[in-house]
Order: C-alpha cells, then structure tokens, then sequence
C-alpha cells in the first residue's frame, strides 16, 4: 500500500487536535484534543517502522514510549484541572485567570 | 485495487471521521466514546502495519484506562452533559484557518519529501520487541517506568484534599 495516504491522515489527525485545542473551553475537552495529536504521531512512527523495515524495530518502542508518558500526562493533567476546580468552581479554561496580571 | 487497501482506506476515512467527531459534537460524553472510536480505528490500522503489539498496547492502556479516566474528569468536573453551546470559543475561523494552515503545510512536505510502498511482513513483532525492550532499550524502559511511577505519586499527592495546605482564605 501507498504511505502517502497514511502520512496525510495522520497530518490531518494532527490538525484536528490542533483546532480542539485552539476552540474548546472545557480544559477535559482540550486533553482529549492532545490524546488526538499524539495519536498522529505514534501513526507515522508506526507506519516509518513498517516502512523502513528497522532491526531495532524503533518506531514500535518509541510508541510505546509515547503511549506510556502520555497516560502518565493524562493523570497529572486531569489531577490538576480537579485541584483547579476545586479552588475555581469551574473547569472553563477562561476562567483560569490565576497567573494574569 | 487489492483487499488490504480497501480496508485500509475504510479505517483511514473512518479514523479521520471519528477524530473530527471529537473536536466538533457539543456533547462531552460524546466526544470521550469518539476518542474511543478513533484509538479502536488506530489499533487496526497498526494491525494492518503488522505492529500488533503496539496495537493491543494502545486498546489496553487507552481504551481500557485513559478514556475511564477521561469520563471520571468530565463527571467529576461536572462538565455540562448534554448538548450545549457553551462548550467552544466563539471565534472558530482563526482556529480553523491556523490548523488548515498546518495541515497544508505539513502534507505538502511530507507528499513532496517520501513516496513508496509499505510492505506487510506475516510474522509477529512480539518477541523483537521484548528481547529489544530489555537489551538495547533497557535504560529508557527503566526512565519510563520511573516517570510513571512520578505520576502516580504526583496524581495522589495533587487530587488528595489536604485541609492544611488548601484553605479558601489563602487563594
């Protein structure tokens, strides 16, 4: 099978978490768009180990990496965006206006 | 056009579909059993790429963790279930235009930059993997375990109520 058509979906996966990012309000909501991107990337890490065919099959253990540090950012992110709604009453991330000045 | 590349079309429309249903439902929950759909749709494609490893990987750790800890978030922050228009910015065009803009620019290099065909291989990667996992890679594997194990703590030390150290009058 042709790479291209991979590459682009996974460019355009990668876009789509870009624009959840950038419109949502919800901080929950903005997590999941980050849980998209990295999807994009372990996508063309996975489809360059297939492609390249590597000894080290490094494309799957850098996958798997990824898939662990991002469960770990999952469970710090969410145990801040709870810390923050328990100080704020909200989750809106415009509400969060702690830093500002 | 071969039965491989068939399905495989039908999983990239399908991934794509479900990822843009994440970003666009007004509905939270919705949005969450998206993501699940995408994460089932991107196993099969690594499946496809003959990495089934990382594809059961990706089915237990996110559709079987990540995503009860996404609803848990959204219950817990009691997130407006329901359809509602609160949910996004009003401003949707600079967003729109910014990711579009990526998008072109990053499928004009990589359309430009790589072409070829991906072959499958019939025999599993598992075994690689492990032997890999534990020899070459075996000083990262240990660092990852280590971040993991940071989290954790960091997570329970975080979400946990602690009267003396949060009280309302020093915020």
């Amino acid at each position: 099978m042709n790479i291209i058509p991979i590459l682009v979906t996974a460019a355009a996966l990668f876009s789509i978490g870009i624009y959840g990012i950038l419109v949502r309000r919800n901080a929950v909501m903005v997590l999941l768009s980050i849980e998209l991107m990295l999807n994009a990337v372990n996508i063309n890490f996975i489809l360059f180990d297939a492609f390249l065919k590597d000894v080290l099959i490094q494309g799957q253990i850098f996958a798997i990496f990824i898939i662990t540090v991002a469960a770990a950012e999952v469970g710090i992110g969410l145990a801040i965006v709870l810390m923050v709604f328990r100080n704020r009453k909200t989750a809106n991330l415009n509400d969060f206006d702690l830093l500002k000045w | 056009m071969s039965w491989y590349e068939i399905v495989s079309y039908l999983i990239l429309v399908l991934i794509l579909s479900t990822g843009l249903r994440v970003v666009l439902t007004s509905n939270v929950v919705h949005a969450a059993i998206s993501l699940v759909l995408t994460l089932a749709f991107t196993a099969a494609l690594f499946l496809m790429l003959s990495a089934d490893f990382v594809a059961w990987v990706l089915v237990l750790v996110y559709i079987g963790a990540v995503i009860v800890l996404f609803l848990f978030g959204i219950m817990i922050t009691r997130a407006p279930l329901g359809k509602n228009a609160e949910l996004d910015n009003i401003n949707k065009i600079t967003p729109a235009v910014i990711s579009l803009g990526i998008f072109s620019s990053m499928s004009y290099v990589l359309v430009t930059s790589f072409s070829g065909e991906v072959t499958v291989v019939e025999n599993s990667s598992i075994e690689k993997i492990g032997l890999i996992l534990l020899g070459r890679f075996v000083l990262p594997f240990e660092i990852v375990s280590f971040i993991l194990l940071a989290a954790l703590i960091g997570g329970i030390v975080l979400a946990r109520k602690d009267a003396s150290l949060i009280s309302e009058d020093q915020i």
